[in-house]
Parts: C-alpha cells; structure tokens; sequence
C-alpha cells in the first residue's frame, strides 16, 4: 500500500508540473532566426548580458523562414520577441504575422554580408561581370540554343578581354551559407543575364542557373577560409571565393576582381552597389517590448557605436558595418520604433 | 546391422567438419566483437586525443595599474561612471609594459592577445573592491581563444594561423618568462555557453541536462511502470490489449524527431507552453522513453515465476497484495534497468529538442523548470558547427562528460541489478 501512495504522489506531481504551465512572464528574450546572422547576434546577447541588469538574450539558430514562421506566430510569452534574418521579410510572412495577431514590428538592417572573388595581389586585376562569372562556373552554359556541359577552359574562352589563364577557382563546400548565397546571388544572377535563361521552367531554372560546375575548375576546399587565402598567396592563378571580412584581414596580401564594375568595398557593399552583397535585419515585436524587460535596450545595444561603429567589436568578428548615416538612422529607429508596412516590403 | 556401422562410421567421418564448421562459428563471433572493439577504440582515442586540451585553460599574469585618468573612472561605486569607463585600455597597457619591445603602434595587436572578456573581469574586481582604485596589481586574466590554442599546440601550423608573427614571438616570450600558463580549465565547469571559446563551458547544459532528466523519470518511470502491472497483471486478453500492445511496440520504433513535432504542436501551440523550457524537453522525452520502459517493465514481470503469485494467493492474498507485496518487488531489479537504459538514450537525444527550441545559444545556467536551457548533446553539436579552432577540443572535451555521464548511468543500472536481484 506504500508503494501504492508513493506512486500516487509522484504522478500527481508529475501532473500538477505539466498542467500548471500557462504563458508565464519571461525575462529572458527569446531569438530565432538567420544562421547568418546568428555570429554576430550571440557576441551583442552575451555582451549585452555581461554590461547590463538584464538577463543574456537566448537565441536559436532556426535559418531566416524558420525563424519568420516562429516569429510570426503570435503575441505571448510563449513566442520568440526578435527574429534574425539574412534577407527581407516577404510580403507574405509580413502577412502571415498579420493574420495572426502581430501587427506592430519593427525592422532593423543592421549590416551586410559581400562575397568577393579574390587572388594574390601579384596576379592581374579582374573586371568581370555576372554574365562572364556564370559563363566561367556554371555548370551548363548555353551553346546555339542548347545548354551543354561547360567547355570554357581559360578565363579567355570566356572573354578575349580577360587573362588567359585556365579557371581556378576556389570555394566553400555546398553546406556552407556562404555558397548559398554566391549560388544565389552571383550564379544565378549571371545566369539571368544571359536571353537563354528567360526560357527556361521555374525547376529548370534553379537546377541549371545555381548548379556550380564539377570538373575541377571549381575546388571546394572546405569549410576553412584560411586555407583559401593561404592557396591563394601561394598560387597567383588561383582564385578564391570567401566572405568580405578575410579580404578586409588579409588586404595586404590579396586583391579582389570588381563584379559589374563596381569593387567590393567598405562602402560600396554598405550602399548595395556591389552585386554579391545581402542584407542582414533583425525585426522586433513591438507588443513584446514592456511585457519582456529589455528588449529596446538589447537593440540600442546592437546598433550602438561600440558594437557597430567604425571600431565596433561586430567588426571584428567580421560584420560589414553599415554607413556613419544608416547608423544614426538605427539608433532613430531604437528611439521611435516605426511600425513595419506591407508597402515598404513590395 | 551393417546399415548401422555405416552411419557410426559417416558420423566419424563428418566429425572433423563439424568441429570445423564450429570453430569457423566462434571466429565470426570473435571476429564481430573485435571490430564493434577497434570502432569503439578508435573513436575514443580520437574523441580523447582532440579534446584532452579542451580541460586546459591559458592564462595570462599581469601587473594592472587601475589608472582612474586612463579609465575615466574615479568611484567604482557609482554604476553610472562605470557603464561608461574604460576597462580595456588598462590591460593593453599592462600587456605593454610586460613586453618591452612593443610600440605605441602595437596597441590593437596587444588588445588581440587578451580574452575580449577580462575587462568585464577587470570591472567586477573593481565594484567588490572600490579600494584598489589608483593602486597596481598582479592579476591573473584568460588568454584571447587565439592565444590558447597557438599555447596548447605548438608547433602545429594549423593553429598559428590567427596571429601575426609578432604576436607569436610575444606570446613565446612571455611564456618563457613564466606570465603565460596553462593550467586546469575550471572555467569549463563552472560556466555557462560563450561565444568566446576560452569562456564557454558546460555547466548550464549538464544542468539543463539533470532537470529534463528529472522530469523524464519523474514522469515516465510511474506511467510505465502502472501501464506495464495493469497489462500484465489486470487486463484481459482481447483484441482492444491486442491493439494496444502492437502499438506501443510500434511507438517504440518512432523516429525521435517525430515525438518533437508532437511537443511542438501540443505542449507549444496547443498548451501555449514556453519554448526552449526543461519542462517541455521533459515531456517529449517522457514521451519517447515510455515505450521503451513499458516493454521492459513487463519483460520483468513476466520472468517472476508463476509459483510466487500461487503460493500467495494460496494463503489468501488479494490481487492487489501479489502484485504489490510479491511481483513488484522481484521485478523491480529489471524494471530500474529497463527505464535507466531508456533515460540514457533520452540523455542522448537532440532531435526532439530542436523543434521545442532547445537546440539554442544560452549563456545562464537554468535555475529552474522554467528557465530556458540546452542539454549536452547539444551543446556538443553547437560547439562542433561553431568557425572558431578552439571550439573543436571544446566540443571533444563536452562529449567526454557526456560519456562519464552514460558510463555512470550503466554502471548504476548494473549495481542495481546485482543489489536487488533474487535468482532462483
């Protein structure tokens, strides 16, 4: 019988500790979103947790639509206060969060990510443009109508303008977002140049405008950018494919080819001139702020000059920093929390 | 009669292949063993060899002067003057005076050498002890995660690439003169998740880890064990049990992610539960592990002989009475080893916490059920996925304690067998 009882406490217990969890005030904010965005985000939560009264933020790294999904479910304790992502919201998540009751959020740009095609300082400079990069890597390109199998050998077969120098190019392995993104926006955006592609079914599209060629042109080399840079300077022919921040580390050493025309610069990836260059936000639920303490103060701290100015430590940890005015736009928009239209996102 | 010599003598013949054929038998069986051995060997050395620095720490000893001009700071008291000074500019500066050979030019470099956090450590000092304001003093402060890893693997190229080779002559020369040391990484167990490899540490996810565990046993231990004694003591043989007991079976196989799913869209979405909480975590796993307790439950009290139940109800036992005074207790030894093989493979999981959002960067180490907090496994797979060198021995060194955790686990599983089990 005292078994009995003892069984009989327990799970009631164990019921009473299930049941009696309605949405409960948090002080701890909630973050999901970007993997992207997620290196620089953990550095602001953590010194934001050590410089202030308030409790480090925890942030799950869910990708940009997992994290809108989350965010967009609701108002509550029970969902997340902040969502990171590494591009816009749509016009249809800013919808789906509408729909379910999120009305007020508001958007912060905090930065941006350029992908650069770089070599040794020794080798020549390179213009190239979107069209001639796809043409180069691409694993199809089209030939009299037909898209076949990438016969371009030297960067000449490409264009009689640029070196005649077999292509070699080498880059981060398909896991890395850093691909993602170059497949996306430089790949694919070559490929839109190009009239053949206009014909091609939406499936086609993807599959032949983001597939990167294998015969040994295009070197995956792993997820360690420091082996590229170190490649690089040992090979001058070579050429590499890595984020903004280790051409900034290693500028002494390494030039970058301009895409379009335009040089991936400081200021150029800043202003969205240069091609290969995403944004980075974060977007707050204003419904939260008051209900969960800190939240202003965890985006006044992002966007302050200590993380974000020109010796902010999101620059060391490779953040492109956005213009001195788009920082004062930031620290505004802390002060004022403008509402989020859907018209600002068509 | 010559029929049955023949078949003595066929038997004689075919004697030496048998006895081959056997031993051919045993060497695949010692064969197998041998290979599940070399996997496992090979995986611990490796997981050892990587992560055995990852309980080293590097730290550096400086002579601090707590300059009040150079801080901007004359009363550590005042919380206001304290947000905005300047706690940095004193460790470059006592990181300047250490190397004589350093210029005014040199400052970023000697910031790079100290962990981005010991100014935070500098300013905690200075709010316990106001007095030290104005004075020098020798300080010990953890090394920038560069620094650390180029310490504990010299000589390996691979680990030097983050410093300049100015850098990696101070840090010789500083260590030659006995300022840079390495020593036990307390750090690693006393602290919660950082970015900062030479910061991060455990705690927070074996903490995490003890208080899903206790809500899974709490939970899952009485529900199987009441589910197994009713199926196999009470419940009649129909199909309705028929049913039921194919389908916990079936639920035993359930691909883990699926039970997160299930947490996700009832304890979550339906409970309006908070994401990324023990409780939560808990639930899932109760979920997960329950089968798994039932099944062996009942195996258990299946192996109590029939005798025992008859004899007591030969003197006049109730049901009830047997099942709790007789088979509960004979039992018991199995069902404790079903359910802590079934809590350590809970241990184990991260599929199932990802969707409830335990899968995410917490530097609080959780107080309670409802804080937010990760488990080890995780912390293991957000380590491994992080850019920075120094986490790779982190990762190997979380999965170190880990396995200590699951080897105790099965060791207690195995003493409790041998200290409650009756043989017949």
């Amino acid at each position: 019988m005292k078994l009995n009882k003892a069984f009989a406490t327990v799970a009631l217990a164990g019921a009473v500790a299930a049941m009696s969890a309605p949405a409960m005030a948090r002080d701890t904010i909630s973050i999901v979103g970007s993997s992207t965005v997620y290196p620089f985000a953990t550095v602001v939560a953590e010194r934001f947790g050590s410089n202030t009264e308030f409790s480090t933020p925890k942030m799950e790294s869910t990708g940009s639509g997992g994290g809108m999904k989350i965010f967009c479910q609701g108002i509550g304790t029970q969902n997340p206060d902040i969502t990171n992502a590494s591009r816009r919201m749509k016009a249809s998540e800013f919808e789906l969060c509408q729909s379910n009751g999120v009305k007020d959020i508001v958007e912060f740009r905090i930065g941006s990510d350029g992908i650069v095609i770089a070599s040794s300082k020794e080798a020549e400079h390179m213009d190239l443009t979107l069209e001639q990069l796809f043409l180069a890597l691409g694993e199809k390109v089209p030939q009299n109508g037909k898209w076949v199998a990438n016969p371009n050998k030297t960067w000449s077969d490409v264009d009689s303008s640029l070196p005649n120098k077999p292509i070699r190019v080498m880059g981060p392995p398909p896991t890395s977002g850093t691909r993602d993104s170059f497949n996306e926006l430089a790949l694919e955006g070559g490929c839109d140049e190009l009239p053949e592609a206009a014909s091609l079914s939406k499936d086609e599209h993807k599959a032949i405008c983001q597939s990167i060629r294998e015969d040994g042109a295009f070197i995956e080399a792993g997820e360690n950018d420091n082996l590229i840079v170190q490649k690089l300077i040992g090979d001058k022919d070579m050429y590499g494919v890595f984020g903004y921040s280790f051409l900034e580390e290693n500028g002494d050493r390494l030039q970058a080819a301009s895409l379009n025309g335009v040089e991936p610069t400081q200021e150029n990836i800043a202003e969205d001139k240069y091609p290969v260059a995403r944004s980075l936000f974060f977007y707050v639920k204003k419904a939260h702020v008051g209900v969960v303490p800190g939240i202003v103060e965890y985006a006044s701290e992002f966007v302050s000059p200590r993380a974000m100015g020109s010796n902010g430590y999101l620059k060391d940890v490779g953040l492109i920093i956005p213009t001195r005015a788009a920082l004062m736009e930031l620290q505004d928009k802390v002060e004022n929390m403008p509402n989020l239209t859907l018209e600002e996102l068509k | 009669m010559t029929d049955h010599t023949s078949q003595a003598e066929l038997v004689r013949r075919s004697l030496k292949r048998r006895y081959r054929k056997e031993r051919r038998f045993r060497a695949y069986g010692i064969m197998a063993i041998a290979i599940a051995l070399t996997a496992l060997i090979t995986l611990f050395t490796d997981i050892v060899g990587k992560g055995y620095t990852g309980f080293l720490k590097t730290t550096v000893t400086l002579e601090v002067t707590m300059d009040p001009d150079l801080m901007y700071l004359d009363d550590p008291t005042d919380s206001k003057q304290v947000r905005m000074a300047d706690f940095v500019s004193p460790l470059v500066a006592a990181v300047d005076d250490a190397l004589p050979g350093a210029t005014a030019d040199d400052q970023d470099a000697l910031r790079r050498l100290i962990n981005p956090y010991a100014s935070t450590e500098l300013r905690d000092a200075l709010i316990e002890n106001p007095e030290w304001m104005g004075t020098t003093r020798t300080m010990s402060f953890l090394v920038h995660s560069n620094v650390d890893v180029y310490v504990k693997h010299k000589g390996d190229a691979a680990y030097s690439i983050k410093l300049t080779e100015q850098q990696q002559s101070w840090v010789d020369e500083l260590r030659e003169r006995g300022l840079i040391e390495t020593g036990f990484n307390d750090v690693f167990f006393t602290n919660g998740d950082s970015r900062d490899p030479a910061k991060a540490g455990v705690l927070g996810a074996i903490v995490g880890s003890l208080l899903t565990m206790i809500i899974t046993l709490v939970l899952a231990f009485p529900i199987g064990v009441a589910a197994a004694i009713y199926l196999e003591e009470f419940a009649p043989r129909n199909r309705l049990t028929d049913f039921i007991e194919v389908n916990i079976n079936n639920l035993a196989a359930v691909p883990s992610i699926i039970f997160g799913l299930l947490g996700l869209a009832i304890f979550i979405n339906l409970f309006g539960m908070p994401r990324s909480v023990p409780v939560v975590g808990g639930l899932v796993l109760t979920l997960m592990t329950l089968p798994t307790i039932i099944i062996s439950s009942r195996a258990a009290i299946k192996s109590v002989p029939p005798s025992v139940r008859e004899a007591a109800e030969g003197i006049g036992a109730s049901k009830m009475q047997v099942v709790l005074h007789h088979v509960l207790p004979l039992a018991l030894p199995g069902m404790l080893t079903g359910s802590i093989i079934g809590m350590a493979q809970a241990l184990g999981e991260t599929a199932p916490l990802l969707l409830i959002g335990m899968v995410a960067f917490i530097v609080e180490v959780p107080e309670g059920f409802f804080d937010a907090a990760t488990v080890l496994p995780v912390q293991v797979f957000l380590w491994a996925g992080s850019p920075e060198l120094a986490f790779i021995e982190r990762a190997s060194a979380a999965i170190m304690v880990l396995l200590a955790f699951l080897m105790t686990m099965n060791a207690m599983a195995i003493w409790l067998r041998k200290r409650l089990e009756r043989r017949w």
